[in-house]
């Protein structure tokens, strides 16, 4: 894997598989706390497609479709909707993320933006579409203010994501992390 | 000598095949759950395996929460306690004659002979999330098949219907409020006994209201009329509060009015709702002989009433003064 996009010349460690199951269940219980239905929280991200694309462009061979399936089909369950609806949306998400995982991280963050806000648009274009076609309205243009935030929040989270594989090898008095 | 690839490129089938797999999959699963729903059993078991999870999601929310309560100004507690107080004692004025009229009504009704209501079973049920779907108005209840909510049970607050169950799981249900897309209400109007169908509005201008479809232009309904459930169906019980009218277009070019009206209920704020348990509302067609005695003229428009076959002792108790839907009120 390079790592052209680390200007300090990093060389990032290994990941751990701990640390990606830990993620992907915080995300999890993060779409599952209560909100209200419409105003701001129409604005709060997928918090599952954001980490689910995040490790599908870091780490492509451990987090792939059939971990992004298996979310969509329980974010179905969550949400009382139709099941498959959102299994569906994150198969072609993560596929559209590890498609582009090799172009992606060489850019910079603002590229990164770039890359990941149409994923999470078409995810909810996908959405949308079964809806309407399982006769459901058109919830209305801010419903994709989600996508917007979950980019926004792409810096963010690279940074937290990364930061366990960025300590260095060996710990000394300056850095004790 | 045979030549392979290092292992180092066996990735397995390719990320399009997988994608194409996983995407035929979820059709499948989508078209078995929206057409045939073939998968509650599946639904059932991920909601069971999600159960935890979300507990230990909705502690943190719980604790602040509390915390909130218990910091609670002193000045609001007494603001509460006071029309807490009020509201007792407007409800005490109903009640005192409440049990009076109660056994009145026994009375009547063993002489009428008609069936006697059922006594009705609740279950108090605290909402625990809005399903995170714009696209639906459904919420998830704290109490499930365990304490005996089952689907198709009605869902009420203080102030009036809420909603219906749809699915129950073991500690969970799933509530669609009466402004889903796909949820009716069969209701009267108090004043004049007029029967309709309330169906949600989910979205748009009106989202988040009730509108009685079906009604002709010159349906005797106006603003600030009360709708209750008429217990048609034989789910909602009769009387319930449901919503009241807010607006009524008639418009020379449409067949029907255009009537839309607010729901009692606090369908979006509430926190507390009580399930209505009740076993079995669905009442067998009363014998023949029962038929005979109840009024002439009553009788006459129940039996031209097409919705009522299956449940006939709750259209009489909801009093068949009606006319059917659609149709001019008598008296007009």
């Amino acid at each position: 894997m390079p790592a052209p996009r680390e200007p300090e010349q990093y060389l990032l460690l290994p990941v751990n598989p701990w640390f990606i199951g830990f993620t992907l269940v915080l995300s999890l219980m993060l779409n599952l706390l209560p909100l209200p239905r419409d105003g701001w929280a129409l604005a709060v991200p997928d918090w599952v497609a954001l980490t689910l694309v995040f490790w599908n462009i870091h780490q492509p061979r451990r987090v792939g479709l059939t971990v992004a399936w298996l979310l969509g089909l329980v974010m179905d369950v969550n949400n009382a909707s139709l099941l498959g609806e959102h299994a569906l949306a994150y198969s072609l998400l993560s596929f559209g993320a590890i498609t582009m995982h090799r172009r992606v991280l060489w850019f910079g963050m603002a590229g990164q933006v770039v890359h990941v806000l149409p994923l999470f648009l078409a995810a909810q274009a996908v959405i949308v579409a079964i809806r309407l076609v399982a006769g459901g309205a058109f919830p209305g243009l801010l419903y994709f203010a989600s996508s917007l935030a979950a980019t926004l929040l792409w810096p963010l989270v690279s940074f937290a994501y990364l930061a366990p594989q960025r300590r260095p090898v060996e710990k000394d008095e300056n850095r004790p992390i | 000598m045979e030549y392979s690839p290092p292992p180092f490129f066996k990735q397995g089938p390719s990320a399009l095949a997988r994608m194409a797999a996983f995407a035929l999959l979820s059709l499948a699963l989508l078209v078995a759950d929206a057409q045939y729903r073939l998968l509650e059993r599946v639904r059932y078991g991920v909601a069971l395996a999600l159960y935890p999870l979300q507990l230990v999601a909705r502690a943190p929310g719980g604790a602040v929460s509390g915390f909130a309560g218990y910091m609670a100004r002193q000045e609001n507690l007494l603001r509460e306690n006071a029309a807490h107080e009020r509201r007792g004692l407007e409800a005490a004025r109903g009640l005192m004659r409440a049990g009076q009229l109660e056994a009145e009504n026994a009375n009547l009704r063993a002489l009428l002979a008609m069936r006697e209501r059922l006594p009705v079973v609740s279950v108090a049920a605290e909402l625990l999330y809005d399903a995170r779907d714009p696209f639906t108005r459904k919420v998830v209840i704290d109490k499930g098949g365990l304490a005996g909510v089952k689907p198709g049970q009605v869902v009420v607050d203080a102030r009036g219907v809420v909603g219906q169950v749809t699915r129950a799981f073991p500690a969970m249900a799933e509530v669609s409020l009466l402004t889903d897309r796909d949820q009716a209400i069969p209701v009267q109007v108090v004043r004049n006994g007029l029967r309709a169908v309330a169906y949600g509005i989910p979205t748009g201008p009106d989202g988040g209201a009730l509108e009685l479809k079906f009604l002709a232009t010159n349906a005797d309904v106006r603003k600030g009329d009360d709708l209750v459930t008429s217990g048609l169906d034989g789910v909602f019980l009769p009387g319930l509060p449901v919503a009241s009218v807010t607006r009524v277009e008639r418009g020379a070019g449409f067949a029907f009015a255009r009537i839309v009206c607010v729901p009692a209920a606090g369908i979006d704020r509430f926190g507390q709702v009580l399930v209505l348990t009740t076993e079995k509302i669905v009442a067998p067609p009363p014998p023949p002989e029962a038929e005979e005695k109840l009024p002439k003229g009553k009788r006459r428009k129940v039996t031209a009433e097409p919705a009522a076959k299956e449940s006939a002792g709750n259209r009489a108790a909801a009093g068949a003064k009606g006319a059917p839907d659609g149709t001019v009120a008598p008296g007009r």
